[in-house]
């Protein structure tokens, strides 16, 4: 029984590493200064770049954590402080439900809100969709680390005659920042890293835009165009911008894990 | 100093953060509303013959979502019967066997297999998985086990069985980590008593996992729940062809890559809402099997709390 189950935990491990050093090796070949900053190449042309398709990326995230993480974080805060009630469990339930949602469907509804109304495909509606991806998450995240605050500093604080919205949002907020900024940032990371609802929302452009009313390039859209081309030099464009987007996503995991790392230890013993 | 027994800034602040909270809540109904509302047309036109038929045709505006629904059943049952085993012998492994400096670093590796975009494992599907399969795994299984019907057809190494091999390696981490937890909840009085009778670990495992039977039951669901979701990693290798049929070999189609390659350029009124209506029924699987595994897996985790 050892054996077969430490051969499963080694045939779970092995495509993890086969993947990352696969798209290492295919990938870092593509990689130089050039691809980060030039503009994609016409077709046919060898060399060119990912700039359009990294600075959408970045203004498809930080629209998404514009929609996304207020609604978050306020949620989060009232699930830690006021939820342990039955609205605060239907709340929980229905997060978690809403994470297991395909990123298809967010993609479709994000489509139906938004770029019906507008008439055109836009980073808008791929912002919206990306917020509502990263919804769940963030606030599950901002309500764990609200809560690992230690009761002693809201009692110390209400001792002191502090208002309790004062406490919570001066005190225990600040002090439970790293923690949610983590939880924010593997949020972003999912967000990152989705292609599917993009697909119909943010569309793709093959040039540069910053307009956030018009079709959007993206890092993922990129690597979807660039795997189905024919051509070897796209191809391996995509292997490289697959390298960068799993080394970002794979820092932002590593970091969540060292920060979080104590104080799970409680919890879990 | 006036004193008062309720701040006004309290109650605004809990208001406010209520309100917040509701939303999220209230979000998973305004999606579903909102595709209702977007499938009306195909809702109307096509009924309940929309499941059940096999045409997919734009250019006459007849639309059935039968070859879909199974294609997204078939890759991912099959996704479950590969991964399955491999997660429960990894569960094992890092809930009963492993010592504690192991059992963290492999965690951590299992997790770190979920935060891999779905698109980076279409990517390495299409070039490293396609390939292979197309040029050893495939003639090897038609020429041993061609007889049986899951088997027969052209090794194009594009079809179900990359579509179902790419999602086991998805939904492995997320069974996986979901029945350890489950494993480890489970008191240790069950296995101290197990040993105390003079059970070997193998039996004492046994009744563990019999223990945790329900929390597996769930960790299953929510990784069939993600298997249905799936959309760049299979529209990548499944072949993208909308027919049924029985073998691995073939090509075949799911509900989210259809979405995913057609929703774009849909040019019909008729034509978006019968992919919205597609989508509505993924959200609708999707939500109930969510609903029932975090039941299940709530209730499991809660029973043995209080033990």
């Amino acid at each position: 029984m050892t054996t077969l189950s430490m051969a499963s935990v080694a045939i779970a491990i092995i495509p993890l590493f086969l993947i990352f050093f696969y798209t290492l090796a295919q990938g870092i070949s593509a990689l130089n200064v050039d691809f980060f900053i030039h503009m994609p190449k016409p077709v046919g042309e060898l060399g060119g770049g990912m700039a359009n398709a990294l600075v959408g990326t970045t203004i498809l995230i930080g629209l998404g954590c514009l929609f996304g993480l207020p609604i978050s974080i306020f949620a989060g805060i009232y699930l830690a402080e006021y939820g342990n009630n039955a609205i605060g469990q239907t709340v929980r339930f229905f997060t978690d439900v809403l994470s297991g949602v395909p990123s298809i469907v967010v993609g479709v509804v994000a489509y139906i809100l938004v770029v019906i109304p507008m008439k055109q495909f836009s980073a808008l509606a791929g912002g919206v969709a990306l917020a509502i991806l990263m919804i769940p998450t963030a606030t599950r995240t901002t309500e764990e680390m609200i809560r690992l605050v230690p009761q002693s500093y809201r009692e110390a604080a209400l001792a002191i005659g502090i208002p309790q919205w004062k406490a919570t949002l001066k005190i225990i907020l600040p002090t439970a920042m790293k923690g949610i900024t983590t939880g924010v940032l593997l949020a972003i990371a999912r967000a990152a890293g989705e292609t599917a609802p993009l697909l119909f929302t943010a569309l793709g452009n093959r040039f540069w835009s910053t307009d956030i009313g018009h079709p959007i390039a993206s890092l993922t859209v990129f690597i979807y165009d660039y795997a189905k081309a024919p051509f070897d030099d796209w191809n391996r464009q995509a292997w490289g911008a697959a390298f960068v987007l799993i080394v970002l996503i794979f820092i932002v995991n590593i970091t969540f894990r060292f920060v979080t790392r104590g104080r799970y230890k409680e919890q879990q013993n | 100093m006036k004193l008062h027994t309720t701040h006004i800034g309290d109650k605004v602040f809990k208001t406010t953060t209520m309100f917040f909270a509701l939303f999220v809540f209230a979000l998973v109904f305004l999606m579903g509303y909102e595709m209702v509302r977007g499938s009306e047309l195909s809702l109307k036109q096509f009924g309940w013959k929309f499941l059940t038929t096999s045409t997919w045709d734009p250019v006459a505006e007849e639309y059935g979502a039968l070859p879909f629904i199974f294609g997204t059943l078939f890759s991912s049952l099959l996704a479950l019967l590969i991964a399955l085993p491999l997660s429960i012998g990894v569960a094992i492994f890092l809930s009963e066997l492993a010592p504690r400096w192991l059992e963290r670093p492999v965690s951590f590796l299992v997790e770190l297999l979920a935060a891999i975009p779905s698109i980076v494992y279409g990517l390495w599907g299409i070039f490293v998985l396609v390939p292979w399969l197309r040029t050893s795994v495939e003639p090897f299984l038609i020429k041993s086990m061609g007889f049986l019907p899951f088997f027969k057809g052209v090794p194009y190494g594009f079809g179900m069985l990359a579509a179902g091999i790419i999602l086991a390696i998805m939904v492995l981490p997320i069974i996986s980590s979901i029945s350890r937890d489950v494993l480890r909840a489970i008191p240790n009085s069950q296995r101290e008593a197990a040993f105390a009778l003079g059970a070997t670990k193998w039996e004492t495992t046994k009744i563990v996992l019999s223990d945790g039977k329900s929390g597996l039951l769930g960790a299953t669901l929510l990784g069939l729940g993600r298997a249905v979701g799936e959309t760049m990693a299979v529209t990548m290798v499944i072949g993208n062809r909308p027919e049924i049929s029985y073998s691995l070999l073939d090509p075949g189609y799911s509900m989210a890559s259809v979405i995913a390659n057609e929703f774009a350029e849909a040019t019909s009124s008729l034509y978006t809402s019968a992919l919205i209506e597609i989508a509505l029924i993924l959200f609708v699987v999707t939500i109930i099997l969510n609903v029932i595994a975090r039941l299940i897996v709530w209730s499991i985790t809660k029973k043995f709390k209080t033990t």
